[in-house]
């Protein structure tokens, strides 16, 4: 069956009548219905929107996704290659929680890791969730917002060491169907955490993984946010990211997309308070007839805001990766220090990047760079490596893998480091695991 | 060391090759035994560097006649990849940086590679670190270096000395040096020419391509060649080295 784009949209908001009741609170309902009617006037984006002009989204209105019904049952063994060792675990499969996959032993005093539904009551949660995420402006946003069934709530007041993974797994069942991973976490003033938001399938049926996280960094707060997209090669994935920082907040993010058809992510950081720093740190590993998408959204809001960007797409075969990243100095944000770095490696004739780095600056106090580059192998590089006694495959893969080691390097847990290291190896020398 | 009547490594003959459609190489003809030490000699544009090039196997330069052969075997009919493997080496003159890729990482790569190339077993991080520490002392590097990616950030120097660590790690029976005393102080040129010294055996041979007679007076060549207009236009014994420093190139070309 293949449907039209409108036809597509209209599955996805009759969900809504079949969905089971789950847990609930008033405020969330009241977001609810607007979340619902919003997304009914919004409809999916069209090729039309300046945000949305390179991502063809064809592939994905073609199929009819329905809810997920029943909770699929799934062993620790089936999970057991994604998960970090140490890490305090939130596991969610096909968005629902799953609580004896999970393990929270880790979280000492002041951290909360847990269930979105079970803390519908908790005023933080009330007070945070949906008011960052523009789910009146953004469809996937909306449509989340209003069928998500759980999500993670992370809270931390005071320092955590072990990492909280939050790790989305999609089952896929007989027809495709759509699932709404969701998360909320809020960093209290002059508290650490490190956060990996990992979101992977379990085998390559087709479903839509439509998710939305939310952050709010409060004064002086520090967070390491990793955001690993390894979903299955038939799924899509379309992810937003809202990221609120305080007065000298340190935001730092890497943000992997090796997996998936066709991969959005969107995320939005705004500088709310003086002095924070955010790091943003992205690469798009993709090969196949794979898309994958990045458009990330810099708001310097406040004086002498710091932020450093590095962006790399790695493209082979026929396939299509975008980056778009704007950064906007606001009237009065001064003393703003910001370097942005688009830089791409594209390894067939078929493959495509686009790369759109973009400066907006409303005030004159300000350090603006950036640039882009897009190259293929270096060929001095090659030979040298030839003449070393590489084959030619294995010189390729060694640079490939080099490239896109600088971002790899910089997540801040050693064994992601070392496992997402071998995926992309496997995926560069064409090996899927 | 000459010796007549040891094995022939490299033997070239009237080889023609060319750059983007221009004839640079015009009949070159050379033959190299092991033992022995040689040197090309000539101005910027006579075609040394592109003779190093085209016997490594530079996918840019295009072999249009004449032949080589390595050992016996027919050099343009194997890839790079198989040249450097039968036992061929060039030290860059202008070494590339690999970001990401650790200098300790590559040359293990590179070592097994050959190894395994030739039947023998690999060797594990841990065996091949023992291996390295030896073979960096031959070019007096600190160890800080095996863990930096490729000649990333490396001094002019620094990236030559790595050229001839290469060289020690992978005992290549033909080590061609291109320019490898160009940005060299005096201090690293000692170095460098002590390293290739110690590699030096009656078993294997060394070309060095270079511009000025400097790096002779370190390693002692068996042969100088003086390379004009794509051709060797002169062979002698090291002393050719010194009239040329002494006279310049003009006189030979004038004779020629």
């Amino acid at each position: 069956m293949s449907l039209t784009k409108e036809q597509c949209f209209d599955q996805l908001l009759r969900s809504h009548d079949v969905k089971p009741e789950g847990k609930s609170a008033g405020w969330l309902e009241q977001i609810r219905v607007e979340a619902l009617a919003s997304a009914g006037a919004l409809n999916f984006p069209s090729a039309k929107q300046d945000d949305w002009r390179f991502t063809d989204l064809s592939s994905l209105f073609q199929h009819a996704f329905y809810p997920v019904d029943s909770i699929a049952s799934v062993k620790l063994a089936d999970i057991e290659k994604f998960l970090i060792p140490d890490a305090i675990r939130l596991v969610f499969i096909d968005g629902c929680y799953a609580a004896g996959l999970s393990d929270l032993k880790r979280a000492g005093s002041g951290v909360t890791v847990t269930s979105l539904a079970e803390r519908l009551g908790d005023l933080r949660v009330e007070e945070n969730f949906g008011r960052h995420a523009p789910y009146k402006q953004d469809a996937f946003v909306a449509l989340n917002t209003n069928f998500f069934e759980d999500g993670a709530w992370v809270h931390v007041s005071g320092e955590i060491a072990a990492p909280i993974h939050i790790l989305h797994v999609a089952t896929c069942r007989d027809a495709p169907s759509a699932i709404y991973p969701r998360c909320l976490v809020v960093i209290e003033p002059f508290s650490r955490a490190t956060v990996v938001e990992d979101y992977a399938g379990l085998n390559d049926g087709i479903y839509f993984s439509n998710a939305v996280t939310e952050v709010v960094m409060k004064d002086h707060a520090q967070l390491q946010h990793v955001r690993v997209q390894r979903e299955e090669k038939n799924a899509f994935h379309v992810g937003h990211g809202s990221v609120k920082l305080g007065t000298g907040s340190v935001y730092a993010a890497t943000s992997l997309a090796f997996g998936a058809r066709v991969s959005r992510h969107t995320l939005h950081v705004i500088q709310n308070g003086e002095g924070a720093e955010m790091h943003l740190d992205g690469l798009a590993l993709i090969a196949g007839r794979q898309i994958a998408d990045t458009h990330t959204l810099i708001d310097h809001a406040a004086p002498r805001g710091r932020s450093v960007q590095l962006h790399k797409c790695i493209a082979d075969g026929a396939a299509h990766a975008i980056f778009s990243g704007k950064i906007i100095v606001h009237v009065g944000a001064v003393g703003t220090d910001s370097v942005q770095s688009s830089r791409n490696l594209l390894l067939s004739d078929k493959a495509h990047i686009d790369t759109q780095p973009q400066l907006e600056i409303f005030n004159d106090d300000v350090s603006c760079k950036h640039g882009a580059a897009i190259g293929q192998i270096d060929l001095d590089a090659l030979f040298f490596l030839k003449s070393r006694g590489l084959t030619e495959e294995r010189a390729r893969n060694l640079l490939t893998h080099a490239f896109a080691a600088e971002i790899i390097a910089k997540i801040p847990v050693l064994s992601l480091v070392e496992s997402l290291g071998r995926t992309i190896l496997d995926r560069i020398s064409g090996v899927r695991t | 060391m000459i010796n007549k009547e040891s094995r022939i490594l490299l033997e070239v003959k009237n080889l023609k090759a060319e750059v983007a459609g221009v004839e640079i190489l015009k009949g070159v003809d050379l033959t190299i035994r092991a033992g022995e030490v040689h040197a090309i000699m000539g101005i910027n544009g006579s075609g040394k560097s592109t003779f190093s090039k085209v016997l490594a196997g530079h996918p840019d330069y295009t072999v249009t006649g004449g032949s080589a052969t390595f050992e016996g075997r027919d050099l343009f009919a194997l890839a790079a990849e198989e040249r450097a493997r039968a036992g061929l080496f060039l030290a860059f003159q202008y070494p590339v940086e690999i970001p990401g890729v650790s200098n300790s990482a590559l040359l293990r790569l590179a070592y097994n590679t050959l190894q395994l190339d030739r039947g023998l077993e690999e060797l594990d991080p841990l065996e091949f670190d023992d291996l390295v520490q030896e073979k960096i002392k031959v070019v007096e590097m600190n160890p800080s270096f095996l863990g930096r990616s490729v000649n990333e950030g490396f001094s002019g120097g620094e990236k030559k000395r790595n050229e001839i660590l290469q060289m020690a790690v992978l005992e290549p029976k033909l080590a061609i040096l291109d320019e490898t005393d160009s940005g060299l102080d005096i201090d690293a040129l000692r170095i460098v020419a002590k390293g290739v010294n110690s590699l030096l055996s009656s078993d294997n041979a060394v070309v060095m391509v270079t511009h000025y007679q400097r790096l002779l007076n370190y390693i002692v060549p068996d042969y100088v060649h003086v390379m004009d207009g794509g051709r060797i236009v002169r062979t002698g014994g090291k002393e050719l080295a010194l009239e040329l420093e002494a006279r310049g190139y003009d006189w030979l070309r004038a004779a020629a």
